[in-house]
């Protein structure tokens, strides 16, 4: 199982069960914020727009690097590599 | 829920506000929650990196919230929101505001008049992002802290 650490900013946290950092399965980052949106849909609209797409204020970053810079939401993760929001 | 700032944080962040003038300042509130009450016990200062009209909009790039984030958990505190002065105009969220808040965090608008710091307003991004809602204000006397007395009290209308 390739388990992830999701980092939750602040803002986000009273929409995940008030956890600062969730463990998700996924290969990409694409398939970790589609797991968090379904575990918490509530956090999912905002992140996400009306359209699917990340809202276009929201960055998520593969430890430091900008997944904008890599591969987009197709960048793919490991078990050592923590997801920011 | 109500935010509590301690003058002398309350006194940098509209002091902040006058030395931009009459671009917009803007900066993180770091602190802490009990139930319903909110305390600032740090505030910090960020450069407005919007190349073009700071006089009506401020940026902090994804970068600057992604260190703050990182530095608030280090510290074990809360990233409580973000402070920003209005020149010339009300302490009332804009469309822009709106178009680009996160719900949870308290934002803090300073208007600020010919230079010279005037009204302080806190609001909150509503959940289903259709608005932003009035929240109390309460600016403490003496050191920050949660600990600290507070003196006043004014609800933004």
């Amino acid at each position: 199982m390739n388990l992830v650490t999701v980092e939750i900013p602040t803002a986000l946290r009273g929409f995940a069960g008030n956890k600062d950092a969730v463990q998700l399965e996924g290969a990409t980052v694409g398939d970790l914020l589609q797991r968090l949106g379904s575990q918490y849909p509530q956090l999912a609209k905002h992140i996400f727009d009306e359209q699917g797409q990340l809202r276009n204020f929201v960055n998520v970053y593969v430890n430091d690097d900008d997944i904008r810079h890599l591969q987009k939401e197709q960048t793919p993760v490991g078990t050592k590599d923590v997801i920011s929001i | 829920m109500k935010l509590v700032v301690p003058a002398p944080l309350m006194k940098q962040i509209r002091a902040h506000g006058e030395e931009t003038y009459p671009h917009e300042c803007c900066g993180f509130l770091f602190g802490q929650q009990d139930g319903e009450t909110r305390t600032v016990v740090e505030v910090r200062r960020q450069a407005n990196e919007r190349t073009d009209s700071r006089e009506n909009r401020f940026l902090i790039t994804p970068e600057q919230f992604r260190d703050a984030e990182r530095a608030a958990r280090k510290a074990g505190l809360l990233m409580l929101g973000i402070y920003h002065s209005h020149p010339d105009s009300p302490a009332r969220p804009s469309e822009y505001d709106r178009d680009h808040a996160w719900p949870w965090y308290s934002y803090l608008i300073t208007s600020v008049g010919n230079g010279t710091s005037a009204d302080s307003r806190l609001w909150q991004l509503r959940d289903d992002r259709s608005g932003f809602d009035p929240r109390d204000l309460e600016v403490a006397a003496g050191s920050p802290g949660p600990d600290t007395a507070s003196t006043t009290a004014r609800r933004a209308t």
